[in-house]
């Protein structure tokens, strides 16, 4: 050991580490997790704000770096490319026949957006943007989404005064209170009249894929 | 060698077919005009030659004759492989436990391989003690041996405006049902000592997704359980190798793959995967959110569009799975003419709790059409709707928890379709 000193430093750090105080719990396993290593973690945002770390960022800002990063799959416009999630507008749409769920038609809270860039956009890069590119990001989508001017930085401070408007629009699950026919009596016989008939086959989309050659549909 | 071998079998398949052509009259003559069954009259390779020894397959796989059971995706279902979904082949399987590697996947940011001498599971928060485990840390808890089902709330969700897959797999391949080995999350969460402030908790996974959802405390200390066997062997890494969370009864999404966090706090915190997705748009532009549990489901997998009846009319084996988010299943009914008359099916297998159970019906098939449907009901009397029912109240945009009755159609061959009746 004594002709590596620096490893026997980092041994004794690691060891240090190991021997950290054990679990104050009944079963003393585990150890304490040191601040550093929580706030590592801890990257999370909730709609009050806790969570929000000191930054800011503007919508000039997040324009550059929403091209540079997420123009490619969610479009120059938020309408996206191909499948990818559409981020702006839609506004009105979410009693039509085909709604658009936007960050400004149906997130209700922008907690949600800041939180979500951070950690897992860019798509393949995550957690590789710093706190003002995802306050500037953040500002950007808002304004794609018509919620404020070209002018907007948005920061900590200022957070909580951006409020989605679909935010009222949200309730809890009340499937068993709403849906109560699915506790009556299920009727055994003679239930409907007449014969079966076909009303819609799924055979006439023919979306179903027929697999790779390895294993065909039958 | 073989070909060899193959030569006299060919000629005597030869002289045999002539033999039968001719009224088998000389069949009896001897071995060689004996009549019936190739089958059983040719000795296979197999049992003329020695096979493979031991090791061969230090790893054991199904047999080359079943290569087509294997998960499948729907390509235009998805932006990208990466952030995707496949589906269990329902239709292949029987009893209630699936096997290992036909769990359907459903990736956020890919399968992250994950070393296990790297993971560590931290919990902090309103706790007394912020703590950290290893792997090695989590095996040293009481552990537990629990069967579930996992079904994703999007299961079933390309056919809320109608028959659009033209397979079980497709249909109702988001699920799958494993026996978990793992520690009760109430356990782990009393060693760090909870605070009476703490209310929800924060899952996290450690993938490209960094996946989060908002657990109420009441879920985590009732049946919740962080696992890392699944069917006795460690967890696949597209089910969240080396340790994952487990919400009995829950919608997949929640079941955290490759989870690295629990923080413990006074609200949810209505992230992604609970506003912009996960939460249920109904017809008058509200949404529903938290919609966690699993309603009662079933669907039959044999006959189905991937598996026809191909034996002609007669004896007939209906077999599929149920199963609820709320409990067991008390009783499946199945119908043979969409709707108008059911019958009990018969449950066969264990039943856990929000467990999937397997049902069969067994009967004399005249070879007229099927329109085949099945219905369970669950031990809180919960009986599954028709689609109609729910469309009634949902219109067809909420995408997830649609449980919906099926309808195969079953044609004079013994196809069989995706179809919706009146």
């Amino acid at each position: 050991m004594s002709r590596f000193p620096e490893l026997g430093l980092i041994l004794a750090l690691a060891a240090g580490l190991q021997a950290a105080p054990a679990s104050a719990g009944p079963l003393g396993l585990g150890r304490p997790a040191t601040p550093d290593e929580i706030a590592a973690w801890d990257i999370d945002v909730r709609p009050d704000g806790v969570g929000l770390p000191e930054g800011r960022g503007g919508v000039a800002e997040g324009e550059e770096l929403y091209s540079d990063n997420c123009a490619v799959c969610h479009g120059d416009f938020g309408e996206a490319v191909g499948r990818w999630p559409v981020l702006a507008g839609g506004q009105g749409t979410l009693t039509a026949d085909r709604p658009i769920k936007t960050i400004g038609s149906y997130w209700p809270y922008l907690s949600t957006v800041y939180d979500y860039v951070h950690r897992a956009m860019p798509f393949g890069a995550a957690q590789s943007l710093s706190n003002d590119e995802v306050y500037a990001i953040t500002a950007y989508l808002l304004y794609l989404n018509d919620l404020v001017d070209e002018d907007f930085v948005l920061s900590r401070e200022n957070f909580l005064s951006v409020r989605l408007p679909n935010e009222p629009n949200f309730k809890d699950d009340d499937r068993l209170q709403t849906e109560t026919f699915v506790f009556d009596e299920p009727c055994m016989k003679d239930c409907k009249p007449g014969e079966p008939t076909i009303t819609m086959r799924a055979a006439v989309l023919d979306v179903t894929p027929e697999g790779d050659g390895e294993g065909s549909l039958e | 060698m073989s070909d060899e071998s193959r030569q006299p079998k060919a000629s005597r398949r030869a002289f045999l077919t002539g033999s039968l052509a001719a009224g088998g009259a000389l069949a009896a003559v001897g071995a060689a005009r004996a009549a019936g069954d190739p089958a059983i009259l040719e000795l296979p390779d197999w049992t003329t030659t020695l096979g493979e020894g031991v090791d061969a397959n230090p790893y054991g796989m199904p047999s080359e004759y079943e290569a087509h059971v294997v998960r499948r995706n729907v390509p235009w279902l998805t932006a990208d492989p990466v952030s995707s979904v496949n589906f269990t082949p329902l239709h292949e399987l029987d009893g209630i436990i699936t096997p290992n590697g036909l769990c359907f996947e459903r990736h956020h940011g890919g399968v992250a391989q994950v070393d296990p001498a790297q993971w560590r599971l931290m919990i902090h928060g309103l706790v007394e003690t912020p703590l950290v485990f290893t792997l090695e840390d989590l095996k040293r808890f009481p552990r537990v041996n629990k069967v579930y089902f996992l079904e994703c709330a999007a299961n079933s969700g390309m056919e809320w405006r109608g028959a659009q897959l033209n397979g079980v797999q497709f249909t109702h391949g988001m699920i799958h049902n494993v026996m978990y080995t793992g520690v009760p999350l109430r356990t782990i969460l009393e060693e760090c000592g909870l605070k009476p402030a703490g209310k929800w908790m924060l899952a996290e996974g450690a993938d490209a997704a960094a996946m989060t959802r908002s657990i109420p405390i009441e879920k985590a200390l009732d049946d919740c359980m962080v696992a890392f066997k699944m069917n006795g062997e460690a967890l696949r890494p597209e089910q969240g190798y080396p340790a994952r969370l487990v919400v009995p009864g829950w919608e997949g999404n929640m079941w955290v793959k490759w989870l690295r966090r629990l923080e413990i706090g006074d609200k949810p915190w209505h992230h992604r995967e609970e506003t912009s997705k996960y939460t249920d748009l109904l017809p008058d532009g509200t949404a529903r959110r938290f919609t966690w549990e699993m309603d009662a489901k079933s669907v039959i997998t044999s006959p189905s569009p991937q598996a026809p009846i191909t034996h002609g009319k007669g004896r007939t084996v209906i077999t599929g799975i149920a199963w609820s988010g709320r409990g067991t299943i008390r009783r499946v009914d199945v119908s043979l003419d969409g709707g108008r008359n059911w019958l009990p099916a018969r449950l066969d297998g264990p039943s856990f709790d929000k467990s999937i159970h397997r049902f069969y019906h067994e009967f004399d098939w005249d070879g007229r059409p099927l329109y085949l449907q099945s219905r369970a009901i669950d031990s809180t009397g919960y009986v599954q709707p028709t689609k109609d029912a729910l469309r009634s109240v949902r219109g067809v945009n909420s995408i997830y928890h649609n449980n919906g009755i099926q309808t195969w159609y079953v044609n004079e061959n013994g196809e069989a379709e995706n179809v919706e009746v009146s």
